[in-house]
């Protein structure tokens, strides 16, 4: 897992979802819907931020839990997006 | 329609004028009429008039009967009192003036506490009756009307709002940790606990009893539904037409008054009903009056004029201009009296204002609907939510969410995937009695982030929905889903939140009654008792509302899907200096109730960009709102004054 990505998602995360609060620390692996961390309008502003900061377009067929449901999915899907195609 | 105080123990004579005065001072908006104390030997009541029957001093409370042994002050209507005057008077009681309030007291004489199960009415009342030394209080089936009590040093004190209980020396005014969090969770808290500790409300449909310094506290009436299955199976057409007549006559009514009678005009289904039917029955002379709003997103201004010009009625539209929220919220949470998430209160507040202002005192509503015909989204979402449930793999079916919320521009974007992990919470337990709640509730919650460390360490452990949950009746899990979800918003939120917030304090702010023909417990009872189809039918809201109303409204209002009551949340304050100054991180650390570097984040997050999920919204007019309760608590007043 990319530490630079990593970092930044859980930066991004924790300050836009969580403002800040670290009392209920956040596991790469936790479900973002499950524990409340973010909602419908969360969902675009994660999407946003993600085309802005890693320069990645997400097709409509990108934005589902699978891809963006915890820390550690998302990382894993911005390092699978920017591989170069062979 | 009043405010009342009161209490029960000893005090010295011009110690309880005092103390009667200024716990009358403190609801003085609820009857800006008028204004009685009375005061013997262990009793002491209250009373500020709104005159709306029997404009004369007659009709002066705390009013007697003909011994003095029994007195009552009363808040409220009893709007079948015509029908009960010539039932008493045909049992033997003599009237002596025309007010509803002797009415109250005759069927007190004639029939004990037993007199409430024969009011059709919004009321909150105290009776003291002297021979048998038992103070009697009382409140409406459907909790329209407020009533508040607490001990203190031994005696027992009751008012009509909170604030007149802290005109008591010694009563400290101290938000309630447990009813923060029943709001943080449920939106209101669960009746008798209110927003400050020790300070208690009568609940809904009971009646309580203090005499010889115990207390008994009993229901009198209580919602219930037909095991599922069970219930009014009669002809469609049949149930039609025996709710069109239950509409015009709690409507006529509830048009009884010796004032004139307006009618507020959301544009929506109910209100339009209520505002047709009372046009009908008052011809030419009905004035209706609807809220306004700049943004698009929530102005509903050519439906109520488009509804207006079908009945002939002159309609007052009332602007809720940018600012005007902020302007208007520290008033409304005083009112309040608790915390709220989210400012819909307050356009409410400016329209009871400019009702007055248009020297109206009384106006019919078509709040109730919503709860009794199922009317509410999250009764559409738990049907959808129990259809994906039972294929969870479905890509097709969770497409359904986005029909019921075509306002919410962020679901409409969101994937199958998506909408089904938003709407999945508790999806695989049917049973769970609180089933069509659970995304609310879990959404709501989601903002008690923002506490602070002390408050989550007086909180650990506490579950306010399990709370909830255990004050179910044994029977509710018989109840067809539908059904439970109803009783859920019938039975807490409409008392605890809209009633207690948009409907009675917001209007007797002003010194203005609401009168809601849908809460009529005839209309509730048969209500209840229809099969759940009949309210809520495939995905349409309200049908045999819709059914019943044929005829009486523009087919575009008629068949006009429901549009939600809302109004801008934390956007609202962007402009309002005092929201930064109660939420930073000083003022936040000085109320000790919530976190300073959280809730610094989250006051930067809505000026740079605002906020726009749910979540963060009710969490930031929650803490704000409950930062200015905090500030206006009032001092308490000291001891022995």
């Amino acid at each position: 897992m990319s530490e630079t990505i990593h970092s930044q998602i859980r930066t991004f995360v924790v300050d836009n979802f969580l403002f800040g609060d670290h009392s209920a620390p956040l596991a790469d692996d936790q479900s973002l819907i499950e524990n409340d961390v973010m909602d419908s309008t969360g969902v675009l502003e994660l999407v946003s931020f993600i085309e802005e900061r890693f320069g990645i377009a997400m097709a409509d067929a990108d934005i589902v839990p699978a891809n963006l449901d915890s820390v550690a999915r998302i990382v894993s899907f911005i390092e699978r997006k920017r591989e170069p195609v062979n | 329609m009043c405010g009342i105080a009161g209490y029960l123990g000893h005090l010295p004579a011009g110690e309880a004028q005092a103390l009667l005065q200024r716990m009358c001072a403190a609801i003085a908006h609820r009857g800006p009429d008028g204004q009685g104390i009375h005061v013997e030997a262990e009793v002491g009541f209250g009373h500020r008039r709104l005159a709306i029957i029997d404009l004369s001093e007659d009709g002066a409370q705390p009013m007697a009967n003909d011994d003095g042994t029994v007195r009552v002050t009363y808040n409220g209507e009893i709007f079948n009192h015509v029908e009960l005057r010539s039932m008493l008077e045909a049992r033997g009681r003599r009237f002596r003036t025309s007010s509803d309030t002797e009415v109250l007291l005759r069927l007190y004489e004639e029939f004990g506490t037993e007199c409430v199960s024969h009011i059709n009415g919004d009321f909150a009342f105290a009776i003291w009756d002297g021979a048998r030394r038992r103070l009697f209080l009382a409140r409406d089936r459907m909790g329209v009307r407020p009533l508040f009590h607490t001990m203190h040093e031994g005696r027992f004190y009751f008012a009509s709002e909170a604030k007149a209980l802290f005109a008591v020396p010694g009563i400290a005014p101290e938000i309630d940790p447990l009813a923060l969090d029943q709001i943080f969770t449920l939106w209101a808290p669960i009746a008798p606990r209110t927003a400050f500790k020790g300070i208690f409300e009568l609940p809904p449909a009971h009646l309580m009893i203090v005499e010889e310094g115990r207390t008994e506290l009993r229901p009198y009436w209580a919602l219930s539904f037909p095991d599922a299955g069970d219930g009014d199976n009669r002809p469609k057409a049949e149930l039609s037409e025996e709710l069109r007549a239950l509409l015009e006559d709690a409507t006529r009514i509830r048009l009884r008054a010796d004032v004139e009678v307006g009618s507020l005009l959301s544009g929506g289904l109910d209100s339009s009903v209520i505002t047709a039917l009372a046009a009908q029955l008052a011809p030419g002379r009905l004035r209706s009056f609807g809220v306004t709003f700049d943004d698009p997103e929530f102005d509903e201004s050519a439906w109520q004029q488009t509804m207006a010009q079908a009945l002939g009625v002159t309609h007052h539209a009332v602007a809720c201009r940018a600012g005007d929220i902020a302007s208007m919220f520290p008033a409304v949470i005083r009112h309040c009296e608790r915390s709220v998430l989210r400012t819909a209160p307050a356009p409410l507040y400016r329209l009871a204002r400019s009702v007055r202002e248009q020297s109206v005192k009384v106006v019919l509503s078509g709040e109730g609907a919503d709860e009794i015909f199922a009317g509410y989204d999250i009764f559409r979402e738990a049907r959808i939510r129990r259809f994906c449930g039972r294929q969870p793999e479905s890509r097709t079916r969770p497409h359904l969410f986005r029909r019921i919320y075509p306002y919410l521009p962020s679901l409409q974007q969101q994937s199958p995937e998506y909408l089904a992990a938003f709407f999945g919470v508790g999806v695989d337990s049917p049973e769970d009695p609180l089933f069509s709640h659970r995304p609310r509730f879990r959404t709501t919650a989601g903002g008690k982030m923002f506490f602070s460390p002390e408050l989550r360490s007086t909180l650990a452990g506490y579950d306010a929905a399990g709370e909830l949950a255990s004050l179910l009746p044994d029977d509710f899990r018989r109840w067809h889903p539908l059904h439970q979800a109803q009783y859920l918003e019938t039975r807490f939120l409409l008392p605890g939140y809209i009633m207690s917030s948009q409907g009675d304090r917001m209007a007797m702010a002003h010194g203005v009654e609401g009168r809601f023909p849908f809460l009529d417990h005839r209309m509730v009872e048969f209500a209840s008792r229809l099969p759940p189809e009949a309210k809520l039918n495939g995905l349409r809201e309200k049908h045999i509302l819709r059914e019943a109303a044929a005829g009486l409204l523009p087919p575009t209002i008629a068949n006009r899907p429901k549009q939600p009551y809302r109004a801008p949340d934390s956007a609202s304050f962007r402009e309002a200096n005092y929201a930064v100054d109660l939420l930073s991180p000083v003022a936040i650390s000085a109320t000790g109730l919530f976190n300073p570097a959280t809730t610094a984040k989250l006051l930067e997050k809505s000026r740079r960009s605002g906020l726009s999920g749910f979540r963060d919204n009710a969490a930031f007019v929650g803490i704000l709102s409950t930062q200015l309760l905090s500030k206006d608590l009032p001092k308490p007043a000291p001891s022995g004054a």
